[in-house]
């Protein structure tokens, strides 16, 4: 297939001695091989969620998203991730501050459990807040006397989407300004500056493309969890669910084509997730090569 | 589309459920997975009949899933005023907890069943295996679509249909009735965990040669998914009492139980039973069991009270952990 | 904390730490105590019990033996897929490069339905390959599938900027000595991606271990066949069984824990490796 045209000699400048690049055969070997495996893995699943969402018409495809319950299912959705995004921001800029801008002890082991969340079934993820929350839990018998309600209501979503999301700035941050080190931060103190005045002005604009890169991820994440979520709603159409789980109603109610419109809508989201990411990767690269310049001239 | 005109008021409703509102009532009704397009129309006529007989406007919030999940759920908080279960078993679960008092299935009538189904068989379009009965299932060549038994109260009906056909054989025993259902169960492809998963697994992605089914989900599936597909009533089946109840706890707390109790009791004045029989749900009602006649094939009927002395008495022996259905399946998937 | 010598001369040390291990105690901590405390509470026997019964037992093999087939087979085309995006030019490079990260960013749900629709007996895949008497969906090839599209893109984008970073000269030095091409890949590059790739075969294997969502659409959850362990907690908590699916899920919680501490370490590793070599 395309993969010929990878052969022309201008596109290998690069790597033309033989010695050290490999016979023509092996490279169309394996871009065939890796194109097909992309083709079968990834373009094939994508693909059909359109196909699949499109294959009774436009018609049917805007009513299934303009339906109440659609609707209410993007609403919760939207709330859910406006609430749990800023959230796990804040605290990976904060943890990410404190782990990568001093030395204390236990640091690796505070990473480690930073990350646990994301390890975990998202299926654990969801049962631990049936086993605080629900009403045989710790604390159901307290809330159901206060008439307060988390599990199967829009507290108990939020919560269970920021734990599954809880790493994604963090894990982000971390590295990021851990590689940038302090001298900035602490040239800038000694100026005169103050803890904010540094944040905003010094360590902001440093990370602020890391920073958007997790953000990206955490809130693609929030938007698309299922088994977490999917523990903690009482699956009450048009209140508690949210759009994945809306996709799974409809696919048991053989409402096919509304399932897989939904679907497109997440996975259109995965789309702009993804280009997203493409462009903020780009932007890292602009700004370490355009820090790096000075340094090398 | 037609749920949309049900769920029309819904954002508004969620957003002042909070606010007590005298005229807006809501009430939250936690069913199982085979019950959609039923509350989906009954909603909309109780929704009617309340507002021309109370002057409320009542919404009705729906919420399906497999019996079990539904039935943990509820026990775990989820505020349900009204469930709608697919087994007694499932009541009795949340009774347990004290939330519905143990004598739940005496306040309504008919054992709080306001309608009935059985099992049958959906197979292909010609009935390709020549599958008529109970015994065709055991064929070597017959693949099964059923849910799972532990987590499915479908399934569990299925389960014990098969085994009273096997009790009421020529000689028939215990014995006999296990080696039969295990045989059954050697035959399964897919077990999915709901009912609605094995008709997806059997109807869209086309597994399988018979769906054990609720009669009224494989006159669902007819309807809905084309004539790919046929019935078969086998010779001998169980009646299903899918039962309902007021779930006291919520309804006392949230001051709805007299709108609760009036819609569980709707459900078995004719206008309730002919919505029940339009959904392929066996009406209670004389009359509207006599109208819908035509319908329903006519089967010999076991019941569970009968034939398994009763629902906790059938969970405890075959379906708890360790019971007849661990017995006779964990050997027949370790081929 | 005072104690903590701090030498850094900038501000908020105390209140970014506090901050994040309250925040952390509240969100992971005190609901994870949660599983712990309810197994602790039920005792040895009823715990071993319920970890060891042979339903659960199946569903360790499978979920364990899927996931790592399907890390192995991710380090393979993962690797192939570095190599290719880093080395080589051909067109649709920049789309292959960002969906890479596709399964990271599609709902789990999403992606079960669509593999579940693919690989159906009667879908675009599913039909082709039937004839052959080959099953993927309603089988443990279906665990696999689906473990294989959601672990792509760890091995992939852990091995990628190593492989980029590679110094052409060594290439080039090993070359000069006669080293044939294959000698300098199985010398010279495949050690240097090595700790790369079993970082990412590790992240991949994590997360295939958790996996629920697209998993259970495709399937068929068939006891002692095709039954995921993550399903068999939803499938105790259905049948009322707490204290089951509480042990089952303190046994998937160590092993996050000690897959975690694994990655960790094999991550100090690559960084020792990668630092000196630079």
């Amino acid at each position: 297939m395309s993969a010929s045209i990878a052969l022309q000699p201008g596109a290998l400048a690069r790597y033309e001695t033989p010695s050290t690049s490999e016979p023509a055969w092996i490279k169309v070997t394996l871009i065939t091989v890796a194109l097909t495996f992309f083709v079968i893995f990834l373009l094939f699943p994508l693909g059909t969620v359109f196909v699949q969402a499109l294959s009774k018409g436009w018609g049917v495809y805007l009513s299934a998203l303009t339906s109440h319950d659609a609707l209410a299912a993007i609403k919760l959705t939207l709330i859910t991730a406006a609430i749990a995004v800023p959230l796990n921001v804040v605290f990976g800029v904060s943890a990410a501050w404190a782990i990568a801008k001093f030395e204390f002890p236990g640091k690796r082991f505070l990473i480690t459990l930073i990350d646990l969340p994301f390890s975990i079934s998202p299926v654990v993820s969801g049962l631990i807040y049936v086993l605080i929350f629900g009403a045989q839990g710790w604390f159901g018998p307290w809330l159901a006397e206060h008439d307060i309600k988390i599990l199967f209501a829009v507290p108990g979503i939020v919560l269970a989407t920021i734990f599954v999301t809880f790493p994604f700035v963090a894990r982000e941050l971390i590295p990021l300004m851990e590689a940038q080190g302090a001298e900035e931060e602490e040239a800038a103190v000694v100026l005169g500056a103050s803890g904010w005045q540094v944040f905003w002005h010094t360590t902001l604009p440093n990370i602020k493309w890391g920073l958007l890169y997790g953000v990206i991820l955490c809130n693609a994440r929030a938007m698309g969890e299922f088994g977490a979520v999917s523990v903690v709603s009482g699956h009450i159409r048009g209140l508690t669910n949210t759009m994945p789980l809306h996709v799974e109603i409809l696919y048991n109610e053989y409402n096919y084509a509304a399932a897989f419109a939904v679907a497109s809508l997440l996975a259109l989201l995965a789309i702009v997730t993804l280009g997203l990411k493409t462009l903020v990767e780009r932007q890292t690269r602009k700004q370490i090569s355009e820090s790096q310049k000075p340094s090398e001239s | 589309m037609k749920f949309k005109t049900i769920i029309a008021g819904l954002l508004a409703a969620s957003v002042l459920a909070g606010n007590a509102l005298a005229a807006d009532v809501t009430l939250l009704n936690v069913s199982y997975d085979p019950t959609r397009e039923l509350y989906q129309d009954y909603n909309a006529a109780f929704a009617k009949y309340w507002k021309t007989k109370a002057g409320d406007n009542v919404t009705i919030n729906q919420s399906h899933g497999g019996s079990g999940k539904q039935a943990r759920a509820v026990i775990d908080g989820l505020d349900a005023d009204v469930v709608t279960l697919a087994l007694a078993y499932d009541i009795d679960a949340i009774s347990d907890k004290a939330l519905i008092p143990a004598d739940w299935q005496k306040r309504l009538p008919h054992n709080a069943s306001p309608y009935t189904s059985t099992i049958v068989f959906l197979v292909r379009k010609g009935n390709p295996k020549g599958i008529k009965d109970w015994n065709d299932l055991v064929k070597p060549d017959v693949a099964i679509v059923t849910p799972n038994p532990k987590t499915s109260g479908g399934a569990r009906w299925n389960y014990l249909a098969a085994w009273a056909y096997a009790l009421e054989q020529p000689g028939g025993n215990e014995a006999k009735a296990k080696e039969f259902v295990g045989q059954v169960f050697r035959n399964v492809k897919v077990l999915d965990s709901g009912a609605r998963g094995s008709t997806t697994t059997f109807v869209e992605r086309g597994i399988g040669d018979v769906l054990l089914a609720w009669e009224n989900e494989a006159y669902l599936s007819l309807k809905e998914l084309g004539d790919k597909f046929e019935i078969v009533t086998p010779s001998l089946s169980i009646l299903a009492e899918p039962p309902v109840s007021v779930v006291d706890k919520t309804v006392d707390k949230r001051g709805t139980r007299k709108v609760a109790q009036a819609y569980l009791e709707y459900l078995y004045s004719p206008e309730g039973q002919e919505i029940a029989a339009r959904n392929f749900y066996r009406p209670q009602d004389a009359k509207v069991a006599a109208k819908y006649a035509k319908q329903f094939a006519k089967v010999r009927l076991v019941t569970i009270d009968k034939s398994f002395g009763g629902w906790r008495n059938a969970q405890k022996v075959h379906f708890s952990d360790g019971g007849v259905f661990d017995q006779i399946y964990i050997p027949s998937g370790k081929k | 904390m005072a104690s903590f010598k701090n030498f850094s001369p900038l501000p908020g040390f105390r209140l970014s730490l506090g901050y994040t291990l309250f925040y952390l105690t509240l969100i992971v901590l005190i609901p994870l105590s949660a599983v712990v405390t309810n197994t602790v509470g039920m005792g040895w026997e009823a715990f071993w019990s319920a970890v060891t019964e042979p339903r659960v037992v199946a569903t360790y093999k499978l979920t364990f033996g899927a996931s790592l087939l399907a890390a192995a087979v991710n380090v393979v085309f993962g690797l192939i897929f570095a190599w290719v995006l880093v080395r080589y030019r051909f067109p649709g490079k920049g789309l292959v490069d960002a969906l890479v990260d596709l399964p990271f960013a599609l709902p789990t749900a999403v992606a079960g339905i669509a593999l579940a629709t693919i690989y159906a007996p009667n879908g675009p895949i599913g039909s082709l390959l039937a004839p052959w008497g080959i099953e993927i969906a309603y089988n443990p090839n279906g665990v696999l599938i689906a473990l294989i599209f959601i672990g792509l893109p760890f091995v992939v984008r852990t091995v990628q900027p190593v492989l980029a970073d590679l110094e052409k000269d060594v290439e080039e030095a090993a070359a000069g000595l006669g080293a044939s091409r294959w000698q300098t890949f199985l010398k010279i590059i495949l050690p240097h991606v090595t700790p790369a790739l079993l970082t990412g075969f590790a992240m991949a294997f994590a997360r295939a271990v958790g996996e629920y969502g697209s998993v259970i659409f495709i399937a068929g959850n068939m006891p002692m066949v095709s039954e995921i362990t993550p399903l068999m907690i939803i499938t105790k908590l259905e049948q009322y069984d707490y204290r089951g699916a509480t042990a089952i899920a303190s046994v998937m919680l160590l092993i996050s824990f000690i897959l975690l501490l694994v990655i960790n370490g094999l991550q100090g590793w690559m960084q020792g490796r990668y630092t000196k070599g630079a």
